[in-house]
């Protein structure tokens, strides 16, 4: 089977066959034997040439997909055209509007900005406090304050909306 | 010797203790919050307490609520743990109104160095050297000027109620003092209710070296030993270790009898630890005395041999120190990790949330404190202090090595953590070298960091695990961030980078191999 896959934004053709013994493979045309045993939920060993590979897999808050080896984190995205189509649509905040989202689930103690003002990109919107910290979420481009969706005292969750900037 | 005792804290520390209950045949009560009814240290006790809901001044800050979880457990003493209750004298006086033992020190002692001002006026008349500055909280930017021009900018202006950070304000130049000691008096007055605020010399990129002293309600006080807390972010220790290297053998019994001055000035007993900042000369000045046990004990337990925890119990229950100072040896070296659920990769945001996936290390030489499992959903409600990975060895190059290992162990999944950061440190020459004050973070923080000669070789590993995992994506072999909510919380910008699927499912990475095809 083929894939063709994003390792931290770079893309690498994989050939993909299932053998007796593992896996036969092609990553951008070199061939690798692997000997992969799954040893728990998105946990594999990996034996090629005898070096043993212990590989983790993980979900970001943001959705990407992180595989980890060691030390070493990874991201690793499998291409297909219409996610990469939407994902430019998402990623497309450098013209347009900006939003503004909750980076971890808290308590908004602090609105900085209001709705109209004109903003530096840095610049500090709202106040969130999780763990006993406090967290000034900023401004991800210049413009105008077009939205603040949240009121001071409310809860939010990972990934709600606190503002747009546009 | 109790028979049971009722811990009035959360997290990894009630765990430690419980673990000392049951190594002495004492039976545990933990408390716990809402949100806390699945805890580890619930989990782990003989019996169980509900307070409230998770807000602190609901469940873990309530001291009619835990005075009464007590008496219907039938605890004879209380171990407060470190922070919540831990340093508050009107609760450790409150224990002693209803007849419970309060397993620390006496509420006159922890008034007396509860207040930094206090505390400097008794250090004086102990002449215990502190830093240089006023023992009274300033009356006026005019007193402020007059003290600042005696002593030499640049200052520190400090609440005398602080702690954590809040109320204090460095100033270098006689034109910044006025408007720096109302931004401080009113950050101050906000965070603790008190608007004192006193002036002491800015020492330049101290150490912070602490003294462990530990007494007995006759009257014996030793010390054993100091640690090395210079490894701090925003005042927050991240890393500790005992030994000190900068500390010799005379520097340290010099340091350890200015400590036990300081306990006897407070007729202290039971564990304090003294905080002293040390000056590029080796000079040491008294900052603070925290009177409670420390996050940081186990390294001292590992160093000397002795269970401060147990030693708690033993003190509170009116027994004589079991040991005299001579009888304090120290052998090896030890250090600790704190891990704490917060993203090193993005200005250290907290990151609460489930953890989907625990590997633990273990092996020679490595303890681990801990307060989590894999499952466990982390609240956002309190202190993002997860674990603590403490290593022991024969030299400080041998537990650098040790917990370089370990942290190759460590793996959790599923929240940030700041693991990346401990291999950075350990990795950093001046590190390596003992080279370290309390600005070291902050200098490494900005750094490059260094790329790893086996990245390259594991690139072809990783794109074939990707393709494995998306291969056989379907049933069970996809992540399950279902219940606690968290799949509904995942982000519009994820969902909509995944086709209006904020998760990808079984079927949908099926899907996208069959179109591939």
């Amino acid at each position: 089977m083929k894939y063709e896959i994003l390792i931290d934004g770079h893309p690498h053709q994989v050939h993909l066959e299932r053998v007796a013994q593992g896996y036969e493979c092609t990553v951008d045309g070199e061939a690798f034997a692997l000997d992969v045993a799954m040893t728990a939920r998105d946990v594999l060993s990996i034996i090629h040439q005898g070096r043993q590979y212990e590989a983790k897999r993980e979900y970001s808050l943001m959705g990407e997909t992180h595989i980890i080896i060691g030390s070493e984190r990874f991201t690793a995205e499998v291409r297909d055209p219409r996610s990469l189509r939407s994902r430019r649509a998402a990623a497309g905040a450098e013209t347009g509007p900006a939003k503004i989202v909750a980076p971890m689930p808290g308590k908004i103690v602090r609105v900085i900005a209001a709705e109209g003002d004109e903003v530096e990109a840095g610049q500090p919107i709202v106040v969130v406090e999780a763990m006993k910290m406090q967290n000034e979420i900023k401004a991800n481009k210049k413009g105008k304050v077009t939205k603040i969706a949240v009121k001071e005292g409310s809860a939010v969750n990972a990934g709600d909306l606190l503002a747009i900037v546009e | 010797m109790f028979k049971r005792i009722l811990i009035a804290n959360r997290g990894e520390i009630a765990v430690r203790v419980i673990r000392a209950c049951r190594e002495m045949g004492i039976e545990s009560v933990a408390v716990y919050s809402d949100v806390d009814r699945r805890a580890l240290h619930v989990r782990k006790a003989d019996f169980c307490e509900y307070l409230g809901p998770a807000q602190p001044s609901e469940s873990y800050l309530n001291i009619p609520k835990i005075l009464e979880a007590a008496r219907r457990s039938g605890a004879e003493a209380i171990h407060p743990g470190y922070g919540f209750l831990s340093e508050n004298a009107k609760f450790a006086r409150a224990c002693r109104e209803a007849g419970i033992v309060f397993i620390g020190p006496s509420p006159e002692s922890m008034e007396m160095m509860g207040s930094k001002t206090k505390a400097r006026q008794n250090m004086r008349k102990a002449n215990v050297p502190f830093v240089p500055g006023t023992e009274t909280g300033l009356t006026s930017a005019a007193e402020a000027l007059t003290v600042a021009e005696a002593i030499g900018y640049p200052v520190m202006l400090k609440a005398a109620a602080g702690g954590g950070g809040k109320g204090m304000r460095m100033v270098r130049t006689s034109a910044e003092l006025a408007s720096a000691l109302e931004a401080a008096q009113s950050e101050a007055l906000r965070s603790f209710g008190d608007s004192e605020v006193y002036i002491e010399k800015f020492i330049e990129n101290p150490r912070h070296v602490e003294m462990q002293i530990f007494g007995d309600t006759q009257g014996n006080v030793i010390y054993l030993a100091e640690r090395e807390c210079s490894v701090q972010r925003r005042h927050q220790k991240v890393l500790e270790e005992a030994p000190c290297s900068f500390v010799d053998p005379d520097m340290r019994r010099r340091m350890g009898e200015v400590a036990v001055q300081v306990g006897k000035a407070a007729k202290y007993f039971n564990a304090g630890t003294v905080e002293f900042l040390v000056d590029a000369q080796k000079n040491f000045y008294f900052l603070e005395m925290n009177t409670r046990l420390q996050v940081e004990h186990p390294v001292t337990e590992l160093i000397t041999g002795i269970d401060l925890v147990q030693l708690q119990f033993l003190v509170a229950a009116g027994e004589p120190l079991p040991i005299q100072q001579q009888d304090v040896t120290l052998r090896g070296h030890a250090m600790e990790l704190r891990i704490y659920a917060e993203d090193p990769d993005n200005n250290f945001f907290p990151s609460p949330g489930r953890i989907t996936r625990l590997m633990s290390p273990s092996g020679p030489g490595i303890r681990r404190d801990t307060g989590v499992y894999e499952g466990w959903v982390v609240p956002l409600d309190y202190d993002p202090l997860l674990a603590k990975l403490i290593a022991y060895g024969e030299s400080r190059q041998q537990v650098i090595k040790r917990l370089r290992r370990a942290l190759s162990e460590y793996f959790i999944g599923g929240i940030k953590t700041n693991l990346s950061l401990f291999r950075r440190i350990l990795q950093h020459p001046d590190f390596e070298a003992a080279r370290v004050d309390t600005g070291f973070l902050d200098r490494l923080l900005p750094e490059p960091r260094a790329t790893d000669a086996r990245t390259e070789r594991r690139v072809p590993i990783v794109a074939i695990t990707a393709a494995i995992f998306a291969q056989q994506a379907p049933p069970g072999a996809q992540p399950t961030h279902h219940d606690d909510g968290l799949q509904a919380d995942g982000p519009p910008a994820a969902a909509s980078a995944q086709s209006g699927n904020a998760k990808p499912s079984g079927w949908k990475a099926a899907a996208l191999i069959e179109g591939l095809r």
